[in-house]
């Protein structure tokens, strides 16, 4: 192993000589107290480390080594439900020891040692098998909703020698031994480790045709995500991105969701990780930590480990995948991790790309979204599992135009386009429909259509009221709402009704945080036959003053407030109410009144 | 601590130049460490190490390069970071920006000696905060409530009265039901001996506040010690709230001289400049100051921070408040349109926004329609707002009977809800009342925000002591 001396220190970045035999991302200690580094470049005997640590008080001189592994998750049982930093030291485990302040220095494993978890071995695998990377052993009930199921690792391959009895075991202990042949014996055990900027490799993988259902309509409906799918929500400060994100790590409809809180503010991470422990899965009832993992690594904490915080999320994303889960990883916010990249890339002196970002920003960004995807996984029984990635962007003044989300846009499908002025407007979630898209429409349509025949007409007419509305209101604001014909007025009122009775969504009401595929639906079909009865009642010659008197305006706007189970009944209930009321308009029965 | 017997010194620099000094390295010097520089005529500095190498190691020196002769100057290395000396004797008491006193009082005898960089607050440990502090100022605890352990930034502009309504604050907040130690840390940032003095004087006037620690920059002071201001003013503040469990607004003014000085400095190290000459790592900087708020589990105390800053030419994209919304908890955003139209305080209610607002508000906390009423009425003055501009092109006449209450709520909400005196303090029963009565002028049926149940008990129609006041301002008007 490489031991070297520090030759320079400029920040997170330390240059150290006497590297030979180093490699590039190799995991190196720093200095006399051994901070946690890696190497990033290699000149001659000369390495280039990012150090993931303060560098405050390191001496030319001081020793560098090399430990010959590169930067690793450990992966099993103990996992769940905890708050790591970008080096997967457990954070609360380490407030509970060192006090409230991350101190440096500090080498805490990330899997507790000492607790013992109640393996129940696989009954599919028997001694004499033969297993492969990712065949399941057993399994172990992490959590109440969270069943761990214990897997060969990657690259592993033999005859099932050895497997361990039921009954309880530490991560270290042996669970199973695997004959690679050559009379060469692997061990297995309830934790195994994998290098966090190595994808995890899978059998083959599957186009996304299924939507992950988030509970926001406007998701959902407009822009819907699939599963395996690759999302960007970029916004301005105060757009409400991270509000968004929680909501969506809350309530999809996933077995597993990661957050990872890269650059961002601390309370905010001290509000989820509350939020989460109070809050309950709508599907078991059981608190929404129990399938939750996250990363913190807050804008204060050391700038290299935004990115090792974004890998090392994805590394534990693509675990929970192989066990044929549907995973959700959020990155609040990616834009944080590209100035880190910027930051040691100026340090190491490199030709600087646009606005100051190093040229591989791009290749880099791909990296981190390319792990997302629907696959079948390796090894037996076989399963489907998926990686779905909502990266955040925090573009300077709002401007879409800058190199992050430029460079974020090549590589993902489903834009979620954030607009202050919709957020100053208090219009939340404050998605643009107009700028966001989906590539996953047409592909999760099959979908949705095997319950909701209309659900990809509907969606297209609401859109296409919307860009209506738009063109409209550019003629409004020259000569007024009342120059416009009756016809285009009522479709006013009805791109209105489908902005703040159907797309608007109150991620703190106890209803309507949550909204079911079959509310969605149903809400959305209202409106439209809201508005085909009314364009038909207009055009028979009703005047327009009637129409917008029809009492189930007040209904619809409230209808956000029903209930999840009732909502169908409630439909039912409405449109009857719209179908009576313009019949009545048409053959003059309420003409008088 | 390790005591460093060998003393490390140098008597001459290589070069000098925009408050570095670059030197020749001697064994063992750490980065980040504090070196005095002593000139000729007697006189010190302090700097710090932010570059070590084997052969040149750069000193970024506060109090500048000026005056320095690179032959004949003395550069000591102390071995250790950055540190100031805190006690509780200092409040009342006014120091420059590297915690020296400078009123004339004897120094302080220190209780401990802190790394003014503070340590990373353990995300785990953090408390999400959630009591309401009542500034007694209808735009801010109505619309955007501030509660203990936040950072809330005014973004103001040159000549708008942020500093009246900072002063305003500090005098007037409390945490209903509770009798705890409360005490101010004011850090000027680069600002005029007169706003610096006014800010003094009006704290010391403020009879809920224990008491007043500040720390002076003025714009004649060295631009390089700015960078050191702030650190300095949180780890005092730090000091009161982790050690001694009181609670503490850090007040900051003007963090964009703070930016500026960011932005000359890394200018004189020849960095890749980012947006508009900033450095790229700007942001991080930033956060290790502002993210330096909030509560702490098992700790009494609590930080609270109200940096203000000035937006360049009344931009808010520009990269000072742009980076500072990315990292605050929202931002009370000025506008020079409301101060034209002589209100006070002039704040601009729909680019305002309190992010930790919904933890600190409603029944047991403020009151249960609390955010049904802020909802309704940004809606309504939002649409008000809008048909302000419509009618401003199409004429009033061809508006509808329902559009121009919207217009009399707009202009209503403005000069009685959000206009009020610099002294008067309004209790949140009050806002909230007020707003209701605002609201009133509005055909009920437009209140769609908020719950029946609420109409029925707080709507002025439903309750016995209607005041006739905004009535009769709706008939004038």
């Amino acid at each position: 192993m490489a031991r070297g001396k520090i030759l320079r220190v400029s920040g997170p970045l330390i240059v150290a000589e006497g590297m030979e035999g180093s490699m590039v991302y190799e995991v190196v200690l720093v200095g006399d107290e051994s901070l946690i580094g890696e190497v990033i470049g290699l000149q001659g005997d000369r390495a280039f480390i990012q150090v993931y640590e303060d560098t405050s008080g390191l001496r030319v001189g001081e020793p560098v080594e090399g430990t010959g592994s590169l930067l690793s998750a450990e992966l099993g049982p103990g996992i769940v439900g905890k708050v790591y930093d970008g080096l997967q030291r457990p954070l609360s485990v380490i407030g509970e020891i060192h006090g409230a302040f991350v101190s440096k220095g500090v080498k805490l494993p990330a899997l507790p040692r000492n607790v013992k978890w109640t393996f129940r071995k696989s009954l599919d695998v028997k001694v004499g098998d033969k297993v492969e990377g990712g065949s399941i052993l057993g399994y172990v009930q992490e959590t109440p909703i969270l069943l761990h199921k214990i897997m060969v690792p990657p690259g592993l391959s033999g005859v099932l020698k050895e497997l361990a009895p039921d009954g309880d075991y530490t991560v270290e202990e042996t669970i199973a031994v695997v004959d690679v042949g050559g009379g060469e014996e692997k061990e297995v055990r309830l934790m195994s480790k994998w290098p966090i900027r190595k994808p995890r490799p899978y059998k083959t993988r599957l186009e996304p045709v299924e939507p992950l259902i988030t509970g926001t309509r406007v998701l959902d409906m407009m822009f819907p995500v699939a599963k395996g799918g690759k999302a960007a929500v970029p916004g301005g400060f105060g757009s409400g991105k991270t509000v968004l994100l929680h909501t969506l790590t809350k309530w999809s409809r996933t077995q597993v969701n990661i957050f990872v809180g890269c650059g961002e503010r601390g309370n905010e991470m001290a509000d989820a990780l509350h939020s989460f422990r109070k809050l309950s899965d709508p599907e078991s009832g059981r608190p929404l930590s129990e399938k939750a993992i996250f990363i913190a690594n807050t804008s204060n904490m050391p700038v290299a480990a935004r990115e090792t915080s974004v890998f090392l999320g994805v590394t534990i994303g693509e675990y929970f995948r192989d066990m044929g889960y549907d995973v959700l990883m959020v990155a609040d916010s990616t834009s944080r991790w590209a100035e880190a990249m910027r930051e040691i890339s100026a340090r190491l002196e490199e030709m600087p790309g646009d606005e100051g970002f190093p040229a591989y920003l791009g290749s880099r960004l791909a990296e981190f979204y390319e792990r997302s995807g629907r696959v079948v996984t390796l090894g037996s029984p076989e399963r489907v599992g998926s990686l779905t990635i909502l990266g955040a962007v925090s573009p300077p003044g709002a401007d879409f135009s800058e190199p992050v989300t430029t460079n974020t846009l090549r590589y993902i499908g489903a834009l979620l386009a954030l607009d202050v002025s919709l957020a100053n407007r208090r219009h939340f979630p404050a998605i643009n429909w107009l700028l966001s898209y989906s590539q996953y429409v047409e592909t999760v349509a099959k979908w949705w259509e095997r319950d909701f025949r209309d659900w990809l007409k509907l969606r297209n007419e609401a859109l296409r009221i919307l860009q209506r509305e738009s063109e409209l209101m550019e003629l409004v604001r020259l000569v007024g709402p009342e120059a416009l014909p009756d016809p285009d007025k009522l479709l006013l009122d009805v791109a209105k009704m489908i902005r703040e009775d159907f797309l608007q969504q109150s991620a703190y009401h106890p209803i309507d945080a949550y909204s079911s595929p079959e509310k969605t639906v149903l809400m959305l079909d209202i409106i439209i036959r809201f508005y085909e009865e009314a364009a038909k009642t207009l055009n028979e010659g009703v005047p327009l003053s009637k129409i917008r008197e029809a009492p189930v305006i007040s209904r619809i706007a409230r209808m956000k407030e029903v209930r999840n189970e009732e909502f169908r009944k409630v439909h039912e209930d409405i449109v009857k109410e719209i179908s009576d009321y313009f019949r009545k308009l048409r053959t003059g029965e309420l003409s008088g009144s | 601590m390790v005591l460093n017997l060998s003393v490390k010194e140098v008597r001459r620099a290589l070069s000098a130049r925009g408050s570095l000094l670059l030197v020749k390295s001697v064994e063992g010097i750490r980065y980040g460490e504090v070196v005095e520089v002593t000139l000729p005529s007697g006189e010190s500095r302090v700097g710090q190490v932010i570059d070590v190498g084997k052969d040149v190691s750069v000193i970024q020196v506060f109090g500048g390069v000026s005056e320095v002769n690179v032959d004949s100057i003395k550069v000591r290395f102390k071995g250790e970071t950055l540190k100031i000396p805190v006690s509780l004797d200092m409040f009342g008491r006014i120091f420059d920006g590297l915690g020296n006193p400078i009123d004339g009082g004897p120094r302080i005898i220190p209780e401990d000696w802190l790394d003014v960089n503070g340590a990373p607050l353990n995300p785990a440990m953090r408390e999400p905060p959630s009591e309401f502090i009542e500034t007694g100022i209808s735009a801010i605890d109505a619309l955007f409530s501030i509660v203990r352990g936040q950072k809330l930034p005014i973004f103001s502009g040159a000549g708008l009265p942020h500093n009246r309504i900072a002063a305003q604050i500090v005098r007037q907040a409390t945490v209903r039901g509770k009798e705890e130690r409360f005490a101010v840390v004011f850090a000027a940032i680069g600002v005029t001996y007169e706003e610096a003095y006014f800010f003094i004087e009006s704290l010391k006037k403020a009879k809920n506040v224990e008491n007043v620690i500040s720390f002076i920059n003025t714009a004649s002071s060295p631009v390089i010690e700015r960078i050191a201001v702030p650190r300095v003013a949180l780890t005092t503040a730090e000091f009161l709230a982790w050690k001694h469990d009181i609670h503490v607004l850090v007040i900051m003014s003007d963090m964009t001289n703070y930016a500026e000085a960011l932005r000359e400095l890394s200018a004189a190290r020849e960095e890749v400049p980012g947006r508009r000459g900033y450095p790229g790592y700007m942001y991080t900087d930033l956060a290790t100051i502002y993210e330096r708020a909030g509560k702490v589990t098992g700790k009494k105390g609590s930080v609270t921070q109200m940096p203000i800053l000035t937006m360049p030419d009344d931009d808010i994209t520009h990269p000072i408040p742009d980076l500072t919304g990315y990292i605050t908890e929202g931002q009370i955003v000025l506008s020079r349109d409301m101060f034209r139209k002589g209100l006070y305080p002039p704040v601009d209610v729909l680019l305002s926004l309190s992010r930790l607002m919904k933890d600190g508000i409603g029944p047991g906390k403020t009151r249960e329609d609390h955010y049904q009423v802020f909802m309704q009425m940004i809606a309504a003055y939002t649409e008000g707002q809008y048909l302000r501009e419509l009618s401003a092109i199409i004429g009033a006449e061809s508006l509808s009977e329902r559009d121009r209450k919207y217009l009399n709520f707009a202009d209503l909400f403005e000069r009685r809800f959000i206009n009020q005196g610099e002294n008067e303090r309004r209790d949140i029963e009050t806002t909230l009342d007020l707003g209701w009565e605002v609201l009133s002028v509005l055909p009920e049926e437009e209140l769609k925000l908020i719950s029946v149940e609420n109409i029925r008990k707080y709507h002025p129609k439903y309750r016995s002591s209607v005041r006739a006041s905004v009535a009769a301002d709706t008939q004038a008007g």
